[in-house]
């Protein structure tokens, strides 16, 4: 390796070291903050940030692709459907931090804990080794002990987006179609759900005081059709 | 000495997030704020997958991760739908006030 590309490749390795720790820090507090955030619609803000940090993680790991479909799809689509519904039903205010049960906080912050003890015992630690970097030099990768990073430059070789393209339409086209009939069956289930219906008697255990689920005059029937209904009321009752 | 980042910092840090929203989900009591709580431990989790990939040096993890944001998005949707609904029965967001099966 001549010595201009170890140099390169070091330079590369701080970058991306320096992109880690400040995006890093950046998505832990933004979590932090989106938890502890009383504000409803504050925490979908750091939920925005939390998501173009994530999104920043992922083009330092070669996946470019992920990184601009994080941005549109999360921070654009769903954080804007998340403030959509806030703002809707109007829950901006603060709410307080009451415990139904007694010493539930506690008992989560250290069952967390204990989790992500496990989780770094686990998972994290046979990927910290020297080994583990991904951008280093094959001569030295080889040379190293335990888990190595193999990098994704061969794969990317064509780039990022031809590489995952040619794989979701080759061996992984059956799950792809498979979703785009889930997306369908969603926005079909968000539209039913989303319908505005007569409450169907009992079903609600309390009637919302003084917002009738429906207008008074519209009755879920169209005009003048009111009587013939009330003569045949389970047939009105089938048809919505 | 050459700064380097281990895969295993990665990992580390999406298992900081996981565990954020795990905890999230469980102290907070506004639906909305528990289903970006959610959101976030199914990032943590891509975030995992991402880095994988880059380890094994095949996409295929990432065409998994596309996969979990396609779901997320189909769960953000209905998810949310319930939750209007939910709150035309309650005219709240309160998770606690969902007690109707409480014995």
């Amino acid at each position: 390796m001549t010595p201009l590309l170890a140099q390169a490749d070091a330079a590369s390795g701080a970058a991306e070291f320096w992109v880690f720790v400040i995006i890093g820090a950046l998505a832990l507090g933004s979590a932090i903050s989106m938890v502890l955030m009383r504000n409803a619609v504050h925490a979908a803000l750091m939920l925005v940030v939390n998501f173009f940090a994530i999104a920043v993680l992922y083009a330092t790991l070669e996946a470019q692709f992920l990184a601009v479909t994080q941005i549109i799809v999360y921070a654009g689509a769903i954080v804007v459907l998340f403030l959509f519904v806030l703002m809707l039903l109007g829950v901006g205010g603060g709410q307080p931090f009451t415990e139904r049960i007694r010493g539930q906080k506690t008992a989560a912050v250290l069952l967390g804990l204990a989790l992500l003890a496990i989780l770094l015992g686990t998972v994290t630690t046979p990927f910290l080794g020297e080994g583990a970097a991904c951008n280093l030099p094959a001569e030295q990768r080889l040379a190293a002990s335990g888990e190595v990073c193999e990098g994704l430059a061969e794969a990317n070789a064509e780039g990022n987006v031809r590489g995952v393209g040619l794989l979701l339409f080759t061996d992984y086209v059956w799950p792809f179609e498979v979703m785009s009939v889930l997306l369908v069956i969603a926005a079909l289930g968000a539209m039913v759900l989303g319908k505005r219906r007569e409450d169907p008697a009992g079903l609600s255990d309390q009637p919302t005081p003084g917002v009738p689920a429906v207008p008074e005059d519209e009755g879920g029937t169209l005009p003048g059709e009111g009587p013939a209904l009330a003569d045949e009321p389970t047939e009105g009752g089938d048809a919505r | 000495m050459t700064l380097m980042v281990p895969a295993g910092w990665y990992l580390g840090l999406a298992a900081a997030l996981f565990v954020i929203g795990l905890v999230g989900v469980l102290i907070r009591r506004n639906i909305i704020v528990m289903f970006m709580c959610i959101e976030l431990m199914l990032n943590s989790v891509n975030l995992t997958l991402v880095t994988f990939s880059r380890i094994h040096g095949n996409l295929d993890g990432q065409v998994m991760s596309f996969f979990v944001i396609t779901v997320a998005a189909a769960e953000v949707t209905v998810g949310l739908a319930l939750i209007v609904n939910l709150f035309r029965l309650k005219a709240s967001t309160d998770a606690d006030d969902v007690d109707a099966l409480r014995a």
